[in-house]
């Protein structure tokens, strides 16, 4: 009777659904995550040896212009307090103004990052598109002239510095050819004229129906993307080639080809079918590098977007822009990392 | 990207370009002005908080002033722009401008005597960096209901003592003597900040152009204003476009996707001469690169070590190979084309000299650091110092920072050798005198960091008295003499190795005239511009 007493007591335990409790739990260790990575990078920015208040002030600032603006940006307050002012502040939503730009850091976020996303996107569906393919190929003949080439492009692809190739892309495919558009995201016929709704040029002249700007904003992004793309290429169709290479010399391969299955059939829905979820992987980190922006394309590129915006406030200890660009990259890493657990769920069983 | 990154790429871009012949060109309208530049220092475009260079550029083309230069002749000298004409009064201290009638702002608001009050009023309030300007004169926050007054049509300003009127003058066509429209700018005031949060990124002028818009580290576009007093410029639209790179500039000039390419390096001005449809204009500008020695350091404070760096500089060499074009050999603080700038230049390299002043001064070798930031000109002068230097004995160590980096050092006082620029803050001699020769207090308590002189621990000895004696002197010519003397025992004395003046190279469309890009003294003028 006793034993049943104590058995009943323990029933009343949160009467949750399994997943709602996973979803808490995740929500904890995100919220946990973010606020290391927040701490970690405001440590850095102040332990830095920059002076943000020469940022503000400039070279020819007195003494007394200079503690004003030391006092307004609370510096004089230990580092673990002006930490809980920030992240207050964020909480309210308030990521606080860019010392570098004047405007509040929400909005140049809403500005910088869609132009590194749609970059990013058509970056990663060419990367993607072509890499996968020829890893799968240089695999499946290995040792041919495929592979060969296969290897090549990923040689390149690694080793050939980056604004190197952007200057050579530039210089042909624009200088001498023609074929795209310079640096920038819009040529000057259509700057400031199509209204910005998403930040994306490309959807945004759609959205405006303006076939002239989209095709503009295209030759733009074309010659940048197929450089990211690139490089995402090299990376993804070296790691095909090798996954594939381990599923090829597996029992289950040969077996199937005994069995008069056509080699197409093998490739793509025996062996290929089976590396889907270390592809995920491989893509979803290659999308999240180049979703933190690359600042050297950008640069040469004249490409204002989220890589170049953090990489600049950093070197002139402009917290607040920095702090808001740690917080999307974080949430970037972090959704990546939630969508590719949902693929992973459907492509592969043994997860359900 | 770092330097050496920079000079690779754009040595490969350069021999491609060199090999390959490009395409007939594009052409930008003829009606618009396209100009390529690096214009991610701009952080405000309020003229009383902004002091940066691509920044004086747009401001000077938004925003009229009470006198301003013209970019057709800057050798005049300041001319009438809102003020129509001025008289000083008998004891030299009260100026009094007759504004001119008829003229609007972009808002349609016209322009009064109490939107000049307002605006000089407003830079003295807000002390920002640059209010120093105007405060020289003794404007304080408390005495400038009295001594910025507004009459009728006419606005008078008095000082707290007699200066040269052309100082004065010269001062109001800085940036911060932009007259902005007042009843549109206190519409846009947030707890009391004056607008000052507003015009960071609009605009409330009168001048030729207005501004559309500034996408931070992307672009600035103006348009025309129409209704401009002195005539609608012929440039419709101006686009400034950031791009970092000289080698992208260079190729979107020959493409003529743009008319001006403001950041070329000299391999790219080379080139730039080389191709057709384009060539180089080249402006004496204001900026000076120099080395500065600090006092506190025991060998670098006696008088002959202070003269033996100076002869252990390669200026011909530098100005002959790496800085070709770029900067040309100038050992006063005072740049050419200012009032009283003198053109004598005494140093050379000569080892022997320096290795017998350093034998006199009994220094028998030492270690220095010299600080210098990561841009690509200072990175090479500095290894060309440390390869002097190190021929007498000097063993240099080079500390490569960013700006902010090296210059918080600077100014605290801790570098050996700050290698730098210098570029002067308005037109008039007392923007380097009072700054390069001036220290009244020598102390660290002084805490005087916004001048040159104290960042370098120097005493300047008699030169501080006799730079507050030239900035008062009335008389043009004698004034121009006194600078004279001040600099022939500055370039003697002080710790400070004035080495080279900036020449500023600019590719350009051959259809774009008129463009000025505003000499040692001023911003750059598109409304002159035509094609």
């Amino acid at each position: 009777m006793q034993m049943q007493r104590n058995f009943v007591k323990r029933q009343p335990r949160l009467p949750l659904p399994h997943w709602v409790r996973g979803l808490i739990v995740s929500l904890f260790s995100i919220s946990i995550t973010m606020l290391g990575l927040l701490f970690v990078t405001f440590l850095i920015g102040r332990v830095m040896p920059i002076d943000p208040v020469l940022a503000v002030v400039g070279e020819r600032a007195s003494q007394e212009q200079y503690e004003a603006v030391f006092l307004e940006l609370g510096l004089d307050k230990p580092l673990i307090v002006q930490f809980f002012y920030y992240v207050a502040d964020v909480l309210r939503g308030d990521f606080g103004t860019s010392l570098l730009t004047a405007r509040p850091v929400a909005e140049d976020i809403a500005r910088v990052f869609p132009a590194t996303f749609e970059l990013a996107t058509i970056g990663i569906f060419l990367g993607c598109v072509l890499g996968v393919p020829l890893g799968v190929m240089a695999a499946v003949r290995r040792g041919s002239w495929i592979d060969q080439i296969a290897r090549v492009v990923a040689l390149v692809g690694y080793s050939m510095p980056i604004f190197w190739l952007g200057l050579m892309g530039l210089l042909v495919f624009y200088g001498i050819l023609g074929w795209v558009g310079g640096p920038g995201r819009q040529g000057i016929f259509y700057e400031d004229m199509i209204p910005s709704v998403t930040g994306m040029i490309l959807l945004d002249s759609l959205i405006a129906g303006d076939w002239g700007a989209f095709w503009d904003a295209f030759s733009h992004i074309i010659l940048p993307a197929s450089l990211l793309g690139y490089y995402s290429l090299a990376y993804i169709s070296r790691m095909t080639r090798s996954f594939m290479l381990e599923q090829l010399s597996a029992e289950y391969v040969t077996t199937a080809r005994v069995k008069g299955m056509s080699e197409w059939a093998v490739i793509w829905t025996h062996a290929f079918r089976n590396i889907r979820v270390q592809l995920i992987t491989v893509i979803a980190l290659s999308y999240a590098n180049l979703l933190e922006g690359s600042v050297l394309t950008e640069i040469i590129f004249s490409w204002p977007g989220i890589g170049s915006y953090i990489t600049t406030a950093l070197l002139s200890a402009d917290m607040n822009a920095v702090l808001g660009g740690t917080v999307i990259v974080g949430l970037v890493f972090i959704c990546l990392n939630v969508f590719s657990d949902l693929l992973y769920k459907v492509f592969d069983p043994r997860s359900k | 990207m770092n330097a050496f990154n920079r000079l690779l790429g754009s040595a490969a871009l350069g021999l491609a370009l060199g090999v390959t012949a490009m395409p007939a060109l594009a052409a930008t309208p003829d009606n618009m002005l396209v100009i390529a530049n690096r214009i991610d220092d701009i952080t405000t475009l309020d003229p009383a908080q902004s002091f940066e260079f691509a920044g004086a550029d747009v401001i000077r083309n938004i925003y009229g002033k009470l006198v301003n230069f013209d970019p057709a002749d800057l050798d005049a000298g300041f001319q009438p722009d809102l003020a129509e004409s001025w008289t000083v009064s008998e004891d030299g201290r009260t100026i009094t401008f007759t504004m001119r009638e008829g003229v609007k702002f972009h808002s349609g608001n016209p322009v009064r005597a109490e939107d000049v009050a307002f605006s000089l009023k407003r830079a003295v309030l807000l002390n920002k960096t640059p209010s120093f300007i105007i405060t020289q004169f003794g404007f304080t926050p408390e005495n400038v209901d009295e001594t910025i007054v507004v009459d009728g049509n006419t606005v008078s300003i008095t000082t707290d003592k007699r200066y040269a009127t052309s100082f004065v003058l010269n001062c109001l066509t800085a940036t911060i003597g932009a007259i902005v429209d007042e009843k549109l700018v206190m519409e846009h005031e947030v707890d009391g900040d004056m607008g000052n949060a507003w015009l960071a990124t609009n605009s409330a002028g009168s001048g030729p152009y207005s501004l559309a818009s500034w996408k931070p580290k992307e672009s600035v576009t103006l348009t025309a204003n129409q209704d401009y007093y002195d005539g609608a410029p012929a440039m419709k639209r101006v686009i400034v476009r950031h791009v970092q790179e000289s080698a992208t500039q260079r190729l979107m000039l020959e493409r003529g996707d743009i008319d001006v390419a403001r950041d070329l390096n000299p391999s790219d001005v080379e080139g730039v001469r080389a191709a057709e449809g384009v060539e180089i204009l080249e402006e004496m500008r204001g900026r000076l690169m120099y080395i500065s020695a600090n006092q506190k350091h025991p060998d670098l404070s006696k008088p002959q070590v202070r003269q033996a760096l100076k002869y252990l500089i390669d200026y011909d060499g530098m100005e002959n190979s790496f800085l070709k074009g770029a900067y040309v050999k100038h050992q006063n603080f005072l740049p050419k084309t200012y009032l009283g700038a003198v053109d004598k230049n005494p140093f050379s390299l000569d080892l022997d000299k320096a290795k017998a002043l350093l034998e006199e001064a009994g220094v028998d070798g030492m270690e220095l650091t010299i600080g210098v930031r990561e841009a690509q000109e200072r990175l090479e002068i500095a290894q060309s110092l440390q390869n002097t230097f190190g021929q007498a004995g000097i063993k240099v160590n080079l500390e490569v920072g960013t700006g902010k980096q090296i210059l918080g050092k600077y100014r605290a006082r801790e570098l050996d050798i700050y290698l730098g620029a210098w570029g002067p803050d308005y037109p008039d001699p007392q923007t380097n005198a009072g700054t390069f020769a001036y220290n009244p207090d020598n102390s660290d308590e002084a805490n005087a960091t916004g001048l040159l002189a104290w960042r370098n621990s120097w005493d300047t000895g008699g030169l501080t008295e006799k730079t507050a004696a030239a900035v008062v002197e009335g008389d043009t010519e004698t004034r121009a003499k006194l600078y004279q003397e001040i600099q022939a025992e500055f370039r003697e004395t002080s710790p400070f190795a004035i080495m080279f003046q900036k020449v500023e190279q600019v590719g350009i469309a051959e259809n774009v005239e008129g463009l000025n890009l505003g000499g040692a003294i001023t911003a750059a003028a598109y409304w002159n511009v035509t094609k």
